[in-house]
């Protein structure tokens, strides 16, 4: 960066908390050039968004330089303006984020081209669907469909819109906010019970827990000064590439299911069920609840564990690499996958994507490897990258990762040293603020924690990887047949509750 | 081709054969017991510890409709709270998911799951159930996923999900009912035709769980409904839901 450049960002690290008084602050005119001109540098932007005290609104923004492992921060205090002209039309990345500090804090974006609830609702704009201002298309033989808020299967609600002309999908236009349930909130008023926040950070995506319970976690424990034993972060990586391992078998399975490949859908099924056994195994449940810890884990691997893990990622590496060859050996799951639902390179890049669906666009981001976090501060992960961007680049990028996760575990296991497992946390500093960065299964988990002057946490910032990655599945299946979508729906396997908090 | 069957031989047989019977695993938390004499400190920190106010003092209880199975209060009371591996415990009645200090499985067991002679005769060998998330984090919803997976293939008993309410004989409910989904689930209520069951699954769509307290919640179709079988956990195993089920059927 240049002198100018240096004063108008504050430079941190992931996990690296900073006093909120060093915090560059603009007017917004100049914090909205700065980003403009730092994401057209080749920056990305990690958060933006509102903070309301006693002297009024202040607006933050986080980026990151992956290729220098550096966060920036910078922020504008808005002394009652309530618009600025939005940065969506040349930033595509901000424009959830935009929607959100307009439904959240009333400042408008002006220019915003979908300016419309997200969560929450906006005064004025009713919850009925008429006011909502579905994106419409008009003339002869063309059509909408409607999906949701409940789907055909067992999974979240939220509503998808289809303008079709016979099969075709011009647009999907995706409605989210019906899983709100106040995560943010929830954070801030229970700041005091950390047992509480835990359990809370578990549950903001059941299906991510170690990664959200991690980046929670992570961040109070840099804001507090808590070092975690070396053999809590082994522990910690562990749990965390089971995670990703089980949930990436589960979603081979479940696209094996959506092209009707029964022998995929049944084995990979199988395999997903032996690890999270495992999981169970260490912590008691399926999905690693209970075991991430303010200042560690509350399970040590004993042995018995120790041995059990190694041989289910030793039998593990056998069957998924079988099972994966006549997968995609198959010459009728090859034609549903292949070239179906692509997000090109630089779409995926212009619009912020984060996580396996962006490496499977060619997008090298892995926050393990660009902001280690815990174990990966001493183990280097190669990014994986396909060039593909389609169902089948999405589907053969998670059985790599499967592979890469097992290695990882392995090593992890090897190094294990002798040692305490947890550390007795302290309690937050005082006007600080930390952003917490995790590579969970899906990608970029990042929390944002504040303190005020007598130390409470008093803003949590939450941003599950899914709010970068819905708009991509609109775009992904533009011009594709609809029969195409539960498959494309499939291959990004994002998360209603994290995005809708 | 030789690669396909090797991987079908390979695979075999995942089921599990008795379901029923079926035990988990040392480590799962499953039923509670307490014996708050084994805890030398005051019971009001046993109490403060829970995350979701699960745990009383007067009289020593804990609400498996709010118990999140964390633990904490095991490893604070030194075993005053201790959870067993007993996967079984599914129940009609929400008073009886309160299990009092000294309460043992078996009395707790006894009655849990009322059966009815009707519920036997229209759903014993065929129930169809919409599932309706309301807020859930996924977590129940996975796990009741994994019901019809080739390890639990609750489909061999009849019982299966289906994707219209109007094939439906009730709705399985999970989270803890948002505000912007309440409207939704009365709606997939109300398409499913007489008679119909109600499943409560979770801790969040019993009690709230961990979002009991949040503003954004309407948890009123509670009031409206009755929900014939609760089913704790966070989330509940496949076995705790499976065996709920077969035993509000009659059939186990």
């Amino acid at each position: 960066m240049n002198g100018a450049e240096e004063m108008s960002w504050l430079e941190t690290r992931n996990l690296q908390s900073v006093a909120l008084g060093e915090i560059p602050v603009h007017p917004i005119e100049m914090l909205r050039r700065h980003v403009i001109d730092s994401v057209a540098a080749g920056k990305r932007l990690v958060q933006f968004f509102g903070d309301r005290t006693d002297s009024g609104d202040t607006i933050y923004a986080v980026l990151a330089d992956d290729n220098a492992s550096r966060l920036y921060i910078a922020s504008s205090l808005l002394r009652g303006r309530k618009s600025f002209a939005s940065m969506t039309p040349e930033v595509p990345a901000a424009h959830l984020f935009e929607r959100e500090l307009y439904e959240e804090f009333g400042i408008e974006p002006v220019g915003h081209p979908w300016l419309k609830p997200l969560r929450k609702g906006i005064p004025g704009i009713d919850e009925n669907e008429d006011q909502y201002g579905f994106f419409s298309m008009k003339g002869e033989e063309v059509h909408e469909v409607g999906v949701g808020p409940i789907h055909a299967g067992v999974i979240e609600p939220g509503h998808f819109r289809f303008s079709c002309h016979g099969e075709k999908v011009y647009q999907l236009e995706i409605k989210l906010g019906f899983q709100h349930r106040g995560v943010e909130e929830l954070f801030v008023r229970n700041a005091s019970r950390p047992i509480y926040l835990e359990k809370l950070a578990e549950s903001v995506a059941g299906d991510t827990v170690i990664g959200h319970a991690g980046g929670f976690i992570r961040a109070y424990e840099s804001l507090a000064g808590t070092s975690v034993p070396r053999r809590a972060k082994v522990i910690r990586t562990v749990a965390l590439e089971l995670e990703r391992i089980a949930v990436h078998l589960g979603d081979l399975s479940a696209l094996s299911g959506d092209v009707a490949y029964l022998t995929g859908n049944s084995v990979f099924g199988a395999l997903r069920t032996k690890v999270i056994n495992t999981t169970m195994a260490i912590c008691g449940n399926r999905f690693g609840r209970g075991l991430m810890k303010l200042g560690g884990v509350d399970f040590d691997f004993t042995p018995d564990l120790h041995d059990r893990i190694l041989d289910t990622i030793n039998k593990l590496e056998d069957d998924v690499a079988l099972a994966s060859e006549v997968l995609f050996s198959s010459a009728s799951v090859l034609e549903r996958f292949e070239k179906t639902g692509v997000v090109s390179k630089e779409t995926a890049t212009a619009i912020g994507m984060v996580g396996p669906a962006a490496r499977a666009s060619g997008v090298p981001v892995d926050v393990r490897s660009d902001h280690p976090f815990g174990g990966f501060e001493f183990l280097a992960v190669h990014k994986l990258t396909l060039p593909g961007g389609d169902v089948f680049a999405r589907a053969y990028l998670r059985f790599i990762e499967i592979q890469q996760s097992l290695k990882i575990i392995s090593e992890q296991l090897g190094g294990l040293t002798v040692g305490p497992v947890r550390q007795t946390a302290g309690l937050p500093a005082a006007d600080r603020i930390v952003v917490s960065l995790t590579e969970g299964w899906r990608g970029e988990i990042a929390y944002v924690l504040i303190s005020d002057s007598e130390a409470n946490i008093r803003k949590v910032k939450v941003k599950d990887p899914s709010f970068n990655n819905w708009f991509a599945l609109s775009l992904a299946v533009r011009g594709e047949g609809i029969s195409d979508f539960p498959l494309c729906n499939k291959s990004f396997n994002l998360s209603y509750c994290g995005f809708d908090l | 081709m030789l690669d396909l069957l090797k991987l079908r031989r390979k695979h075999g047989s995942q089921a599990i054969p008795d379901v029923v019977n079926a035990e988990l695993m040392e480590s799962h938390r499953g039923f509670p017991v307490i014996d708050e004499t084994k805890y030398p400190g005051d019971w009001q920190s046993i109490v403060d510890i829970c995350p979701t106010g699960a745990i009383s003092k007067e009289p020593v209880s804990i609400d498996l409709g709010k118990c999140i199975f964390c633990g904490e209060c095991e490893k604070l009371s030194g075993g005053a709270v201790r959870f067993t591996n007993i996967h079984k415990t599914a129940a009609s009645d929400r008073r009886h998911l309160i299990v009092a200090s000294g309460s043992e499985y078996d009395s707790y067991r006894e009655n849990a799951v009322e059966v009815k002679r009707e519920i036997h005769k229209l759903f014993g060998r065929s129930l169809k159930l919409r599932q309706v998330s309301a807020g859930g984090c996924n977590g129940c919803e996975m796990e009741l996923n994994a019901c019809s997976n080739v390890n639990f293939d609750m489909g061999r008993f009849g019982i299966d999900f289906v994707a219209s309410p109007r094939h439906a004989d009730g709705v399985v409910l999970t989270g803890p009912i948002t505000k912007n989904m309440a409207p939704a689930l009365m709606d997939a209520y109300q398409s499913i035709g007489d008679p119909k069951v109600v499943i409560a699954v979770g801790a969040c769509a019993i009690s709230g769980g961990v979002f009991a307290e949040s503003a954004q919640m309407n948890r009123s179709f509670l009031n409206d409904v009755k929900v014939d079988l609760y089913v704790p956990g966070c989330p509940p195993h496949p076995l705790t839901f499976i065996n709920g089920v077969l035993e509000f059927l009659g059939i186990s």
